[in-house]
């Protein structure tokens, strides 16, 4: 598994996870930041697959690039006009942002590569964790499951409900 | 090719550090709401990383089970989330969260 092209792929999608999604926050216009986001998601995707986690790389595509992204893009034209030259997105407090940004990523590579290097286990992940997905969420995981379907109904429902338009009999003022 | 550092946990570590900056930068200083959004989205996917990379190095399924649920709710975050947004637009005629002072219409 350490051979050349593993490495080389592997680092030709952490390029593409990393600066496309500084080019969603870097970026002043919204629509440039959207499209941007659908490559960090296929990037993130495909680390998914490295990780050995191919149930969720696809799960991962079909939902972020296939439902959340179609619902910021809606986002972004039901509020601006596509046209609108001034679709930009202002910024403020930078100065303290990319301290902040800095601060937190240098004391996170910080902690990474001065502690102790990490001890893994012997038996990995390794090939496809579908079957097991499957077996767990039917055994451990079945409450939690079903609560969360539950919860992604309510929370689709409330979203249709606030989101609706006003009938024309509601506004009478 | 025996130079090059073979894969392992703190790449990913790595990757999942910028994703969680990249994330705070765009929730402190965006205006655009749903830009905001989109960092959130961004710290979700650093952490859905983290506990992939943790549970192939581990062995269990502990976390792939997490980042399956972690999905979910972001899914749900999302919709609500726009249809906050929109009521917003309709109401204050922008999107631009640091113009919203008040929460009664």
């Amino acid at each position: 598994m350490n051979n050349l092209t593993y490495t080389v792929i592997f680092y030709i999608f952490a390029a593409i996870t990393v600066f496309s999604a500084a080019f969603v926050v870097l970026s002043r216009n919204v629509i440039y930041s959207a499209f941007s986001l659908l490559f960090t998601f296929f990037g993130v995707a495909a680390l998914y697959v490295f990780l050995s986690a191919d149930f969720i790389a696809v799960t991962q595509i079909v939902v972020y690039v296939g439902g959340i992204l179609v619902l910021l893009l809606f986002g972004v034209m039901f509020t601006k006009s596509i046209m609108n030259p001034g679709l930009k997105s202002e910024v403020l407090h930078v100065i303290p942002g990319t301290v902040i940004l800095a601060g937190i990523i240098g004391a996170l590579l910080y902690t990474f590569y001065t502690t102790h290097t990490w001890m893994p286990s012997e038996k990995q992940l390794n090939g496809s964790i579908v079957e097991r997905i499957g077996y767990e969420t039917m055994s451990h995981y079945v409450l939690p499951f079903e609560m969360v379907s539950i919860l992604l109904l309510a929370a689709l429902i409330g979203a249709a409900f606030l989101a609706r338009f006003d009938k024309p009999d509601n506004n009478k003022s | 090719m025996e130079h090059l550092v073979p894969i392992g946990l703190n790449h990913y570590l790595t990757i999942s550090a910028f994703l969680l900056g990249f994330g705070l930068f765009a929730v402190m200083t965006r205006k655009n709401a749903i830009v905001v959004l989109m960092g959130v989205e961004l710290i979700l996917n650093a952490a859905n990383i983290n506990f992939l990379a943790f549970s192939k190095y581990n062995g269990g399924m502990g976390g792939v089970m997490f980042s399956l649920f972690v999905i979910v709710i972001a899914a749900a975050e999302a919709a609500i989330a726009l249809a906050i947004v929109i009521n917003i637009f309709k109401i204050f005629k922008s999107v631009d969260v640091s113009s919203i002072d008040t929460m009664k219409e």
